[in-house]
């Protein structure tokens, strides 16, 4: 089990609360959990990253066990903290706007 | 019993501002998507209850939100807007190619005669089109391949797509317009478009009678004469009365030619409205007076409306999509400011009063007339 936390804009649009959990087997991706989680949510589709080139949006970035996962590739395995679910996954808007 | 709504876009979330005929009171909700920047929302004329809106954020992109009760609920449909094949490039601020990239959806106006049907204006420059109530979206790519696109060059705002008239006697032909590119109409549904800037003079660019790169603010139609068209460009308003084969400036005794909206009384194809901003570096009132002005004579001669607005001290503008009509008689008239009011007159712009005076800055106003 994999936990997720949105930022609070994507809660909303999601229309959940804290956080959310993905199944993967195995030693889970970035893209695997992003995949997992458009399918589950449709509506996150494009609000994360591009719906074509599948890049992260400029302002969204990853976080896991207190690292920027925002620059590695997505294919990269994520921790086993994350994997297991004892961590979190953090899916965070950049501090921006007014 | 009739009454009115208004659908109100802001820069942090969507209100909606009902009342009854009479257009007295008010009830106000939302915000609705707070937080979010929402440049449009706006309602099928066919099912009144059917509403789109455009919902966006620098985080986030672009979401389309669907409501079938009014605006009382909501329903996310699809934000997937590709544009048709090699998206090419246009021309960037310092003059060099970029390649057009989706931002964000300016505008969305639903069709006349199917409530399933809406039409996207889209930043970099597009026409999209959904015939599945915004499950899906297709571009209608001839704008962007007719010829010129690649010289098409950004306004201040983005190079945006931010108005769609629709011709309520041909449903074949649809008017855009695009900052800074200009006008535009198609005659065959969206296949084929050609400029039609003909008479219009801008001096910010080389040649100020080019085909294309015209910084069009507003266009506007009277739905009973759809060849008469009314425009307020970035200085200048003009007319024609041809569909837009030919424009005429009309901007008269008006104490600035500068603006965003532009407006037609929904009784009267000859009364227009229009909001004088002092100039494109100064993006407020003159003299600190909002004022809206009103033409009975199709422009040229204005007259300031003046009561129940602010006299003095006042430096908000009036943004492209903040202006709308009812269809009541007498015809009520809305527009709302970068300061978070929205003013409404029930007498056509002869009296004013503020319906809410505290939203965030206003980015959008559309009215339904409900019967």
């Amino acid at each position: 089990m994999i936990r997720v936390v949105l930022p609070a804009h994507l809660q909303n649009l999601a229309r959940v609360h804290d956080e959310v959990t993905i199944e993967i087997e195995g030693r889970a991706t970035l893209r695997q959990v992003l995949d997992a989680l458009e399918a589950r949510y449709p509506v996150l589709r494009g609000t994360i990253r591009d719906h074509v080139s599948l890049k992260r949006r400029p302002f969204v970035r990853f976080f896991a066990c207190e690292e920027d996962w925002s620059h590695e590739s997505p294919d990269a395995a994520l921790p086993e903290a994350v994997t297991s679910g004892a961590e979190p996954l953090f899916i965070v808007g950049a501090i921006a706007g007014g | 019993m009739s009454g009115v709504r208004v659908l109100v876009g802001t820069r942090k979330g969507a209100f909606v501002l009902t009342s009854d005929g009479k257009r007295n009171r008010w009830d106000v909700s939302g915000p609705h998507f707070g937080g979010w920047e929402m440049y449009h929302v706006k309602g099928s004329p066919v099912n009144p209850d059917r509403v789109y809106a455009s919902q966006s954020s620098g985080w986030h992109g672009q979401i389309i939100q669907r409501s079938d009760d009014g605006g009382k609920t909501w329903q996310p449909v699809d934000n997937k807007f590709v544009y048709d094949g090699d998206a090419g490039t246009h021309q960037w601020y310092d003059g060099t190619p970029h390649p057009w990239e989706f931002k964000r959806v300016w505008h969305l106006e639903p069709s006349l005669t199917e409530a399933d049907t809406v039409y996207a204006g889209v930043e970099d420059a597009a026409m999209f089109r959904s015939t599945d109530g915004g499950q899906s979206w297709h571009e209608l790519s001839g704008l962007r391949k007719h010829g010129s696109g690649p010289s098409w060059q950004p306004g201040a705002g983005g190079l945006c797509l931010h108005t769609i008239v629709l011709d309520p006697r041909n449903p074949e032909r649809l008017f855009i317009a695009i900052s800074a590119a200009g006008a535009f109409r198609t005659d065959d549904g969206g296949k084929s478009w050609k400029p039609i800037n003909r008479g219009l003079s801008s001096q910010y660019i080389p040649n100020p009678t080019a085909e294309v790169g015209h910084c069009v603010h507003r266009i506007a139609m009277h739905p009973s004469r759809s060849n008469v068209l009314f425009m307020q460009k970035h200085w200048d308003v003009m007319r024609t009365d041809d569909g837009g084969e030919s424009w005429r400036e009309v901007s008269g005794n008006l104490p600035t030619d500068f603006g965003f909206v532009i407006d037609v009384h929904a009784h009267e194809p000859e009364t227009i409205y229009v909001v004088p901003i002092k100039s494109d570096s100064e993006h407020y009132p003159p003299d600190g007076k909002l004022r809206v002005f009103r033409s009975r004579t199709g422009g040229n001669e204005w007259e300031a409306l003046t009561r129940g607005l602010p006299d003095r001290d006042c430096y908000v503008n009036v943004l492209r999509d903040a202006m709308a009509v009812d269809s009541l008689d007498p015809c009520g008239v809305y527009f709302g400011t970068t300061g978070g009011q929205v003013y409404a007159s029930s007498d056509a712009g002869d009296n004013w009063g503020p319906i809410v005076r505290d939203l965030p800055p206003v980015l959008s106003v559309e009215v339904q007339t409900l019967r």
